[in-house]
């Protein structure tokens, strides 16, 4: 996201060691108020309440600062824990845990919030779980000690036996409840990597594959409380355009609809069923104010945007020597405008939030990437204090950034409902897929106009580039990332450019446009690494180099680049011939602190077809804690990068947007999906996260080996077909 | 209104327009079986009607009452067995969502043709969508329930 800070490892350990301990020794120790922290802070019963839980049964539940939405933070976490509190693998499980900034703050990402997104969870879970293990450790081990009447130094843990040579041992849960009578001790040494059983071993696996394989895993739409009513909401047709009246007549005479309610975000339609609800909505009859709605089509908003590019821009993101000079001087000039969509997110499971208010306490349910920050809006919503709200942070279909705005819309709009009906019964407000591919909240269109130069020798020596595209940030929580009118969501992957180009610039010009905007997954890197690997690959031809040849000699600072390059090259047999019909394009790009080099296939048919065919991907994400999961997550956003790259797009007309459901907004299926090859880089370096790395390369990667195909540059994005 | 489902009967009063993927979810409690889209896009709500792979988002549940319905809870058999072993074997699942859908979908392949080649694997399962995009590990799950039901 831009804002993304990396913190030295000695701070980072400090700073969650701190936090840690204050809440063991606060929460239990010395029997302070409850924090608010646990999944259940009502069983109080483990030196963790924080971070983990030991039950009687031995079973080790971690409960993450993360939430799950696929990536497979869940199972990495755990594996840290199991690590420093040696348990056995199959003795972890994982849930969500609540709204907690002190507790569960994302150290990578700054340290003010809870969230997870920037591909920060594992970086910042490090240091902090693996103290959370060590620490429960410990205190099992005093336990025994003072049990058995041995000397600590002489006991064992492993695999989740607890033992001393006489013979005594113990099991977790046998001794979890003398272990919460422990001192929490001030310090405990974390082990040895070579000492590590766990953390980054290829035997790790998902501790949810065998729910999510059975159907028995549940998502906030399958929660189904006493009473509970599920809610449709009709959402305006316009962005911008609020209720003028309405007429639930009709509505109220659907079998099953229960009530018909106003809401800001439009008019709620509660039902005793989903199916209710639905046809509720379908009968209702709204009456819209568009007078403020945006009205503006994408070809209206497209010429708009070129318009701007043409003009001098807003605000200079980085500069340096002098470009207009050196592109004066260039032997070669080259200059290109590229175009992308707005670009929906379009989880699996449709957005969806619970509300449930019993006096004074708010319960809410959903799987949410902000937690503290909903909880924050739901106190105002509710007009409530803040620790009266109880998040319950479920397991997510899929997310990409969707399920964290900075209004929380999804549950200002179950509160409402709820509230609307006197907090009578719980209330799930549950989107359809039209709701989610129409209501916004997209990856922002842009426009980027880049010109670059080549001197004699093939050296790029001049670039210029101007963004033109909304805001993200600005009037979020996150304005103060907003400098000088350059927001760094829009820029990142241009503006710090690994590329040592001597004379370089990149300017931003913001549209100002009634569509409202959201971090995509990889955000402004999806964009800008299609437009700086395009134009890399375009002067490397003008040059007469090999493609990865010219970008290594421009990285000489950067080792980490070199490596994927060099690494995909060779298991990508670069330099070989390809047979006919076949083509080849590379891509490298660093997102969030991870760089992943792609060399991309492409069989091109007789009519001017073509399709991906093979994938060869490296990445240096620093430690491999989960080799297995860091796979899964380039296999997967391979596959949701070269979806937008080939498919997606939401356009408007007139304001409102075309698209609906999948058949309109399209997206990867199976038969698109190329073989993936994934290489990691084997490296002790601090993780660096890989959920969101692997989408930016695929789109430059494919689209420069449609250049080796047809000699021609394709700069609209979703890339038209070849003829 | 009287539905055969996972092998037990169940009554049931509702609009008998009502699609089965709801009242699966919302009347009888089996929600394992997904709403992705409610438009026959993306698959996440296939169940088995008389063993044919369908989409309950679409089919109204007055049209399958006398047909055995098979929903993901009551998936067996020797090709469920090995599509489920297969599944974990490769961790296929990321968020999860839609992997009914895929389960119910690959099964109703591999009982129909169990040696299948990529590209009767494209023809069943493009109607499948997977935002996580575990599609490579969807099609490596399938060759392996093969394998599986060989040995
Ligand atoms: S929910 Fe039925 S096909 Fe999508
Ligand atoms: S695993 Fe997430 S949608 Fe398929």
């Amino acid at each position: 996201m831009g804002r993304r800070q990396t913190y030295p490892t000695k701070e980072l350990s400090r700073r969650s060691f701190l936090v840690l301990s204050a809440v063991a020794g606060g929460g239990l120790v010395l029997g302070l108020p409850n924090l608010n922290a646990s999944a259940d802070e009502t069983s109080a019963q483990t030196p963790f309440e924080a971070y983990l839980r030991i039950a009687p049964d031995s079973s080790v539940t971690v409960l993450s600062a993360h939430v799950e939405m696929g990536q497979g933070i869940f199972s990495g976490i755990a594996a840290l824990v199991a690590e420093e509190l040696d348990a056995d693998i199959t003795q972890m499980h994982a849930v969500g845990a609540s709204g907690n900034t002190r507790l569960y703050n994302n150290i990578t990402m700054g340290g003010t919030m809870q969230e997870t997104q920037g591909s920060s969870a594992m970086s910042s879970s490090f240091e902090r779980y693996r103290r959370a293990g060590a620490t429960a450790r410990a205190m099992l081990v005093t336990a025994a000690a003072r049990t058995w009447n041995v000397a600590e130094e002489e006991i064992t843990v492993d695999a989740g036996v607890i033992a001393h040579p006489s013979g005594k041992s113990a099991s977790f849960g046998e001794l979890v409840e003398a272990a919460v009578r422990q001192p929490v001790p001030s310090d405990v040494k974390l082990k040895d990597p070579k000492d590590w059983r766990y953390i980054g071993s290829e035997k790790l696996r998902r501790l949810d594959a065998k729910a999510k394989s059975s159907g028995r895993q549940d998502y906030t739409i399958d929660i189904k409380l006493p009473d509970m009513l599920t809610a449709v909401v009709a959402h305006p047709p316009l962005f911008g355009a609020a209720v003028k009246s309405f007429d639930a007549a009709a509505a109220k005479r659907v079998k099953g609809v229960v009530d018909v309610v106003e809401i800001s975000h439009g008019v709620a339609v509660l039902g005793q069923n989903m199916w209710a609800a639905i046809k509720g909505r379908e009968a209702l009859v709204v009456e819209w104010n568009n007078d403020k709605a945006e009205k503006r089509g994408s070809a209206r908003l497209l010429q708009e945007y070129r318009d701007l590019a043409a003009r001098p821009a807003d605000a200079l993101a980085v500069s340096r020597g002098d470009a207009d000079l050196a592109m004066a001087d260039a032997a070669t000039t080259l200059e290109a405008t590229y175009e992308f969509p707005f670009l929906a997110h379009a989880p699996m499971e449709p957005l969806n939030a619970i509300a449930h208010r019993l006096g004074d306490r708010l319960d809410l349910w959903g799987g949410f990437q902000m937690p503290d920050h909903y909880q924050k809006i739901a106190a105002k919503t509710a007009d409530l204090p803040q620790d009266a709200v109880k998040l319950h942070v479920t397991m997510a279909g899929g997310a990409f950034g969707r399920r964290g705005t900075p209004d929380a819309q999804i549950v200002v709009e179950a509160i409402e409902c709820a509230k609307a009906i006197g907090w009578r019964v719980p209330v799930k407000v549950q989107w359809t897929r039209e709701d989610d591919i129409t209501a916004g909240r997209y990856r922002p269109m842009c426009v980027h106009v880049l010109k670059a130069g080549l001197t004699q020798e093939g050296k790029v020596s001049a670039w210029k580039h101007r963004i033109v595209g909304q805001s993200i940030l600005a009037g979020t929580q996150y304005e103060q990332y907003v400098q000088g009118g350059v927001d760094p969501s829009l820029t990142e992957g241009a503006a710090d450019t690994p590329y040592g180009i001597p004379h370089f610039a990149v300017e931003v010009s913001n549209a100002k446009v009634g569509v409202p905007t959201l971090w995509w997954r990889a955000v402004g890197h999806s964009h800008n690494a299609y437009v700086m690997e395009t134009m890399i690959d375009e002067l490397a031809a003008a040059a007469g180099s090999d493609p990865i040849e010219f970008r290594i000699g421009l990285l000489a600072e950067r080792p980490r680049h070199i490596q994927v390059l060099n690494l995909v090259a060779e298991k990508a047999n670069w330099g070989k011939t390809l047979s006919a019909g076949r083509f080849r394009g590379v891509a490298v790009h660093e997102t969030y602190g991870s760089v992943v080099a792609q060399v991309a296939e492409i069989v091109v048919d007789g009519d001017g077809g073509f399709r991906v065919d093979r994938v060869v991907c490296a990445i240096d994400c620093g430690l491999a804690v989960a080799p297995d999961q860091i796979r899964a997550q380039m296999e997967g956003g391979i596959g949701f990068g070269l979806g937008a790259t080939l498919h997606s797009k939401i356009t408007l007309s007139d304001g409102a947007v075309d698209q609906t459901n999948f058949d309109t907004y399209e997206v990867l299926r199976l038969s698109g999906m190329p073989k993936v090859e994934v290489h990691i880089v084997p490296l002790t370096s601090p993780s660096t996260g890989a959920g969101e790395a692997s989408v930016p390369p695929i789109g430059p990667a494919v689209a420069n080996a449609l250049a080796a195909a047809t000699g021609r540059r394709s700069r609209v994005l979703p890339l038209q077909p070849l003829s | 209104m009287k539905l055969l489902i996972n092998e037990a009967s169940h009554e049931f009063d509702a609009d008998p327009e009502m699609p089965l993927l709801w009242v699966l979810r919302d009347l009888l409690g089996l929600t394992g079986t997904k709403f992705g889209c409610g438009a026959a896009q993306c698959g996440a709500c296939t169940v088995h009607v008389d063993g044919v792979a369908v989409r309950a988002c679409i089919t109204t549940a007055s049209s399958v009452e006398g047909q055995a319905i098979t929903t993901i809870e009551g998936l067996n058999g020797k090709a469920a067995e090995a599509v489920q072993e297969a599944w974990m074997r490769l961790d296929v699942p990321q968020c999860g969502y839609c992997q009914s859908g895929q389960i119910m979908s690959a099964v109703a392949l591999l009982t129909e043709n169990a040696t299948p080649g990529d590209a009767d694997i494209d023809a069943a399962m493009d109607g499948n969508l997977c935002r996580c995009n575990t599609y490579h590990r969807i099609r490596a799950g399938i060759h392996e329930a093969v394998r599986i039901m060989e040995r």
